[in-house]
């Protein structure tokens, strides 16, 4: 389960990467959101992957077994979840208002705020 | 109730039983303050004509917070906080040392300046889009992030500052500003993701996100763990927001594009956020990993120094110079970090104090510079000295802090960093200080001698200044609520130029505290052995009569939690 569980992992933050690398927006965007999910499932594997054992504390002990899987990362994973959704969704609008305003979503040719023939400072008075 | 009545828990084990000191609750008032303040704001966003000033006394509660604290700290030592009871491994620590009530004080005395010039400086329609409500919540973050002592907890200040700071980024909406806001965004984005990435892998191999605790397990981590890789996951993660080379572009693509108010902010906290967070983690947390790392990290530091100047002298645009010299301002920080000597560190912590205050006034001086020339292009501007001398005045000191000339601000941090370079041995190190300082007096002074000196624009004969009736002078009085904080700031540069020794006591205090982590973890945790003392396979084998908090990490949420919620 672990094994299949790191390859898949893997394999998120491959194609992530990968989309990231691309110059259209759209294509980062994809991978900013793959990315996010493949940060995730890794937090998650932090806490064993197990669902035989209860999470329940006997009688006899103060703390629970230790092969039940741990609630924490879970709980960071749904942090991060709303985090990442809410920077999804603010990305998303800014790449389509970028879009409208640029008129392009190949990040190459977004040079407004840098312009390709910025003129060099001058070198004497 | 989790467990019987009949058999009562002695919770005096896992939880906090006495209420805190009154005094204590100013550990987590700047970011009280700021979260109500901004919901505040908030709710009264159409209501432009009180926003400004209400922001602004916002903004004062905040630094007189910071300052109690700060006294608080300086007299008592660390100070630490928990929420919900639960005793520290457990439960969100708040841990407020020197170094995060010194951060966390010259950010909001930055912050309140700004808010000030925001005052007069934001129109009607960006205080409609929510220019105060977005930058009392940012103060939320960057207290927030100074004054956490949970890593995951340190993350989550990072989103709030880094979502507030999306706000002010685009506020205005032009085409400029969406285009910086989409380099901004996705590398900032990319970089917290980051450092998720190696929070999550240290959980998995520590299994705890209290710094005190990550600090002490990290000592006693067996040979082949991996915490160099997550430390160099880390570096990277925070040399990103750090804005280091080689991943500064998103700093001179965007920096630019705001209004000037919000570059004034953005330079002076955001890439400090950064570099204090690289410190707690990398130098307090993993010390060992970080004199691994330490060579590598020597050579970013030059880099970053060296490229970030000479990017300011390649500039045309006075904005985007000062972006550039931010960025070379980073590595002098860096290189402090790098060596994490205690002079080194001290160096590094007097440069980022520095740098938050004279980068601000900078940024605000430049807004000054605009209004007057109606241009921030260095061929056009010219002749604002015999329009407004005052501004040239200030601008001049504010140039030689930045420079690292004596007698202001910026020459203490550059001697103390000089100095621990030359002590370890790093003579290319010291040799890239120096040079970046005279490659930066170069590079400001330019600004000054072609916007202020020069008699007017690019070809303006040497001698002749350009027509005084179209180029009326300039009252400085009639600019007051954008003079009076630039003047505030200017003032703090001067003062911890001249009289240095209680600057310099207090880094040393903060570097001390970040070398000595046993003081760090000691009061967090109090002082009885470390947890790694007992070797994590035997304590998971033996829980059955295990009392109170489990040693074994991974479970560390694992007792029942509705005790007393």
């Amino acid at each position: 389960m672990e094994v299949a569980f790191a390859a898949l992992i893997g394999i998120f933050f491959m194609v992530a990467v990968y989309l990231m690398l691309s110059p259209h927006v759209i294509r980062i965007l994809m991978g900013v959101v793959i990315l996010g999910n493949a940060v995730n499932l890794l937090i998650f594997s932090n806490g064993r992957l197990t669902r035989e054992v209860p999470p329940i504390v006997p009688d006899a002990l103060v703390v629970a077994e230790p092969t039940i899987a741990n609630p924490l990362p879970q709980a960071l994973v749904l942090t991060a979840i709303v985090i990442s959704f809410s920077f999804f969704a603010f990305l998303l609008t800014l790449a389509y208002r970028a879009y409208q305003e640029l008129g392009t979503d190949d990040t190459d040719n977004m040079r407004i705020a840098e312009p390709a023939d910025e003129a060099a400072p001058p070198t004497g008075y | 109730m989790a467990g019987k009545p009949t058999t009562p828990v002695d919770i005096t084990g896992a939880m906090v039983t006495e209420a805190p000191a009154l005094a204590d609750w100013l550990v987590v008032a700047p970011v009280i303050i700021c979260l109500l303040g901004g919901a505040f704001l908030l709710a009264q966003r159409k209501n432009t004509k009180i926003q400004g000033w209400t922001a602004v006394a916002i903004l004062a509660l905040l630094v007189a917070s910071c300052v109690g604290l700060f006294v608080h700290v300086l007299n008592n030592g660390t100070i630490v906080m928990t929420m919900g009871r639960w005793l520290p491994p457990f439960g969100i620590s708040f841990a407020v040392d020197v170094l995060s009530a010194v951060l966390a004080l010259i950010g909001a005395v930055v912050a309140f300046f700004c808010a000030i010039y925001a005052v007069t400086d934001i129109e009607t329609q960006e205080r409609r889009y929510g220019f105060f409500p977005f930058l009392v919540l940012l103060m939320a973050g960057v207290s927030g992030a100074f004054l956490t002592g949970d890593i995951f907890n340190l993350y989550v200040w990072f989103e709030v500052l880094l979502i507030a700071s999306f706000g002010l980024l685009i506020l205005g909406n032009d085409k400029p500003q969406l285009d910086g806001a989409v380099k901004y965004a996705f590398l900032n984005l990319v970089a917290t993701t980051l450092f998720l990435i190696a929070t999550a892998y240290l959980y998995g191999l520590v299994g705890t996100l209290n710094m005190a605790d990550i600090a002490r397990r990290v000592a006693v981590l067996p040979d082949g763990a991996p915490i160099n890789t997550i430390a160099a996951l880390y570096l990277l993660a925070f040399a990103m927001k750090a804005a280091a080379f080689p991943v500064f572009f998103w700093l001179p693509a965007s920096y630019h594009t705001p209004r000037i108010v919000v570059s004034a902010v953005f330079a002076g906290l955001l890439t400090k956020v950064g570099i204090y967070a690289f410190l707690r983690t990398l130098v307090l947390l993993m010390p060992e990993a970080n004199a691994m790392l330490s060579d590598t990290l020597i050579w970013v530091a030059i880099a970053t120094m060296i490229v970030g100047v000479l990017g300011a002298l390649a500039q045309n645009d006075i904005r985007r110079i000062m972006g550039y010299l931010v960025i070379s301002g980073i590595g002098a920080m860096l290189a402090g970090a790098a060596l994490s000597t205690d002079l080194g560190l001290m160096g590094a912590i007097m440069y980022a104090v520095h740098s938050m205050i004279v980068m601000t006034a900078l940024y605000m001086a430049c807004g000054l510079m605009i209004r007057t020339a109606g241009t921030h292009d260095l061929r056009k501007l010219g002749a604002i000295y015999g329009r407004d001398p005052f501004l040239a005045a200030v601008f001049l000191i504010l140039a030689f802090a930045a420079a690292g000339l004596p007698p202001f601000s910026g020459f203490w941090p550059k001697l103390t960093l000089v100095q621990a370079s030359l002590a370890e041995g790093q003579g290319w190190l010291a040799f890239a200080i120096l040079i970046s300082g005279f490659l930066t007096t170069i590079a400001v002074g330019r600004v000054w001698a072609m916007s202020f000196w020069r008699g007017g624009p690019l070809g303006t004969p040497d001698g002749e200044t350009v027509d005084e009736k179209t180029q009326p002078m300039v009252d400085p009085w009639d600019r007051r609520g954008l003079v009076i904080p630039l003047v505030g700031l200017t003032f703090m540069v001067i003062a911890l130029g001249f009289l240095p020794q209680p600057f310099l006591n207090v880094a040393a205090g903060s570097a001390g505290g970040l070398l000595y982590q046993e003081t760090y973890t000691d009061a967090v945790l109090g002082a009885q052995a470390a947890p790694g003392e007992v070797a994590p396979e035997s304590a998971a084998s033996d829980n059955s009569n295990t009392e109170g908090p489990m040693i074994d990490g991974t479970d560390t949420k694992a007792q029942p939690s509705g005790e007393s919620e």
